[in-house]
């Protein structure tokens, strides 16, 4: 049982890694990152990576929507702007990954800054309509601006290499996932405990009193529209290197839906939540097949009727969790830790 | 860093407010509004409930934008400037209805007063430069220092603020302001809901914050005690106009106030 840590110092009482606790946690589950793909199989390490460029893009619309109060449900789209520019940069331009996926990252933050633009005028479903919007032009861009995107065709994308070593592999590829991955949520912790982390809530929860205190809500929003865009382009970037094959497709409307249904079901404005709606919202699709896989001896055609129920899950999750459990699978955890951080004595 | 005692009422306006008018449909909530506000002085408004003493308060701050009229701050016409912009020129607030941000500690509402006077970019932040840490420890020790010390709410700083008693959500409310380092304080009704003792505490604090801190202080307040107690002048408003304007033993003998408020009682 964690009591009385006593801050000496506010520099202590300010730091991300609070307690000794904390820090041992860290180093570990850092220990088991690093030996996952040495030890799981293949499916295992197919999906984790999955869950990895997700839960990057996952925590973009989780800063905009939990953090700033902001909806968008064109974050796929954004994904989709990362991505291409990440493709065509490395494709056409030979340019090497730790240069493409930042550019990649940069263009989506642009395309978020000119999306984020209504939101000073607009709020709930007339955004979520805006940014709805947003969605259908990139995918009809996507499509259909043929020299640029190469249509519905797609681009090949080599795979990423350090010093001419390829990441060709799961395994490889893994290592830039969880690194760019590490990378990004250090940096929305930051952020969330920032100035600007502090506006964004304050932004969200009275924007009348926020602005008498001073915090410009235009700057404000629209900051928290090109981080997330940005968030969203880099998990384009790293999906261009993972698959190494890009079309119109991958950034489908059902993605943006899949984002936010993530967010929700992890826990709105929780960074950790992000990564628990994340494995959570992965696993769901799975469980899907393996589900229509054990009754296809008595109902052979199982695969095509449940298969399209993937979106009605993941609409019901989102309802689900919204009237129930608000505050998403961050709360549900939090109520575990609590209740074994007092074990035994709490019944 | 010792606070140097600044000399009480200065003879210079610091705020102006010239000829405002609200109205809201058909409705004046304001009319033809006149009132300056001494430099270092506190200034009190008073008036029946619905006489349009948070509408004035309102414009002052720029949340309500009046059909004509115009404010000035320190020389300058803000009539047109943003609300945030005020904040950060140095107007401060409180609201009626405690507006905080339920959700945030103590130390982060704070904190939020502080918003417009720190300059760290989002990226700065993010990648949490060693120019955006320094700046956050010098906000955590001021705020700490300067605001939840004299506040006496230390104790407080890792409490969310919507599960602290009202009066000490009162308190936080005065806290953020501070945190603006304001030029002009703008308190909507400080003791309002508030017991006898916490009524004393707000009085002492509002007085300190004038004395050593030099700051000018506009206060709307229902408890006529602390108005007289406080105010080195008084503006009365009666259905958005301005009845009255006077020291509070002027006031307290003006007939027309004690017609607006024995009328009040009347009806
Ligand atoms: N946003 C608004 N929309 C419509 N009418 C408003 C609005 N704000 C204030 N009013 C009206 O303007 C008039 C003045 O209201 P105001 O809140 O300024 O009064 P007040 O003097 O602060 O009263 P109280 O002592 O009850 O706080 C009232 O009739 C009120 O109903
Ligand atoms: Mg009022």
């Amino acid at each position: 049982m964690l009591i009385g840590n006593y801050k000496e110092t506010y520099a202590a009482d300010e730091a991300i890694l609070r307690t000794p606790a904390t820090r041992v946690w860290t180093v570990v589950a850092l220990g088991a990152a690093l030996a996952f793909p040495f030890l799981a199989g293949d499916y295992l390490l197919y999906l984790v990576n999955l869950m990895g460029v997700l839960a990057i893009g996952a925590l973009g619309l989780n800063i905009l929507i939990g953090f700033t109060g902001q909806i968008s449900l064109g974050h796929a789209a954004f994904m989709g702007i990362g991505a291409y520019g990440t493709a065509i940069l490395a494709s056409r331009f030979g340019l090497p990954f730790w240069i493409t996926i930042p550019a990649g990252g940069a263009l989506a933050c642009a395309g978020g800054m000119v999306v984020g633009v209504p939101s000073l005028r607009v709020k709930g479903l007339y955004l979520a309509i805006a940014t709805l919007a947003a969605q259908v032009i990139l995918e009809w861009v996507f499509t259909n601006w043929t020299s640029v995107t190469g249509g519905i065709r797609g681009i090949n994308v080599a795979p990423a290499s350090i010093l001419g070593f390829p990441l060709d592999t799961d395994t490889r590829i893994y290592f830039l996932i969880l690194g760019v991955a590490v990378l990004h949520f250090v940096l929305a912790t930051n952020l969330r405990r920032s100035r600007w982390g502090r506006a964004f809530v304050a932004v969200r929860d009275r924007d009348v009193a926020a602005e008498i205190v001073g915090v410009n809500l235009f700057r404000t929003k629209i900051l928290s529209f090109m981080v997330s865009s940005y968030y969203a382009g880099i998990a384009g970037g790293l999906w261009v290197y993972f698959t190494k094959v890009l079309t119109p497709e991958n950034f489908p409307l059902s993605l943006s839906i899949q984002f936010l249904a993530i967010v929700i079901v992890g826990g709105l404005g929780s960074i950790p939540g992000t990564v628990y709606g994340t494995v959570f919202m992965t696993l769901v699709p799975e469980m899907l097949k393996a589900g229509t896989g054990l009754v296809r001896g008595v109902w052979p055609d199982a695969q095509s009727y449940l298969f399209p129920l993937r979106d009605v899950v993941f609409g019901l999750l989102i309802v689900v969790f919204l009237i129930f459990e608000p505050h998403g699978l961050a709360e549900v955890w939090n109520r575990v830790k609590r209740f074994f951080s007092l074990w035994p004595f709490a019944k | 860093m010792a606070e140097i005692p600044v000399a009480t009422t200065e003879d210079r306006d610091i705020l102006c407010v010239e000829g405002l008018s609200l109205s809201f449909g058909g409705l004046a909530a304001l009319t033809a509004v006149d009132l300056s506000v001494r430099a270092g002085s506190i200034t009190g408004i008073i008036g029946p409930n619905g006489a349009g003493k948070t509408s004035l308060l309102n414009c002052i701050s720029g949340f309500y934008k009046p059909q004509s009229g115009r404010v000035s701050f320190d020389g300058r016409d803000v009539s047109r400037v943003a609300p945030d912009r005020r904040a950060a020129l140095g107007i401060g607030r409180t609201f009626q209805n405690v507006a905080l941000f339920e959700g945030m500690s103590v130390l982060d509402n704070v904190k939020l007063g502080a918003h417009a006077r720190l300059r760290s970019g989002i990226l700065a932040t993010m990648a949490m430069t060693p120019g955006a840490r320094r700046e956050e420890m010098r906000l955590r020790e001021e705020v700490e220092n300067e605001v939840l010390d004299f506040l006496e709410m230390e104790h407080l700083r890792h409490r969310t603020v919507g599960s602290l008693a009202y009066g000490l959500q009162k308190r936080v409310d005065l806290a953020r302001a501070l945190a603006m380092r304001p030029r002009v304080l703008l308190l909507d009704e400080p003791v309002a809901g508030m017991n006898e003792e916490e009524t004393e505490d707000m009085a002492r604090f509002i007085l300190d914050v004038q004395e050593e801190r030099g700051v000018t202080v506009v206060l709307i307040e229902h408890d006529m005690g602390v108005v007289m107690d406080l105010c080195d002048r008084i503006a009365v408003l009666s259905f958005g106009e301005r009845i009255a304007l006077g020291t509070p033993a002027e006031i307290a003998c003006h007939p027309e106030v004690i017609r607006a408020y024995l009328g009040e009682e009347a009806a």
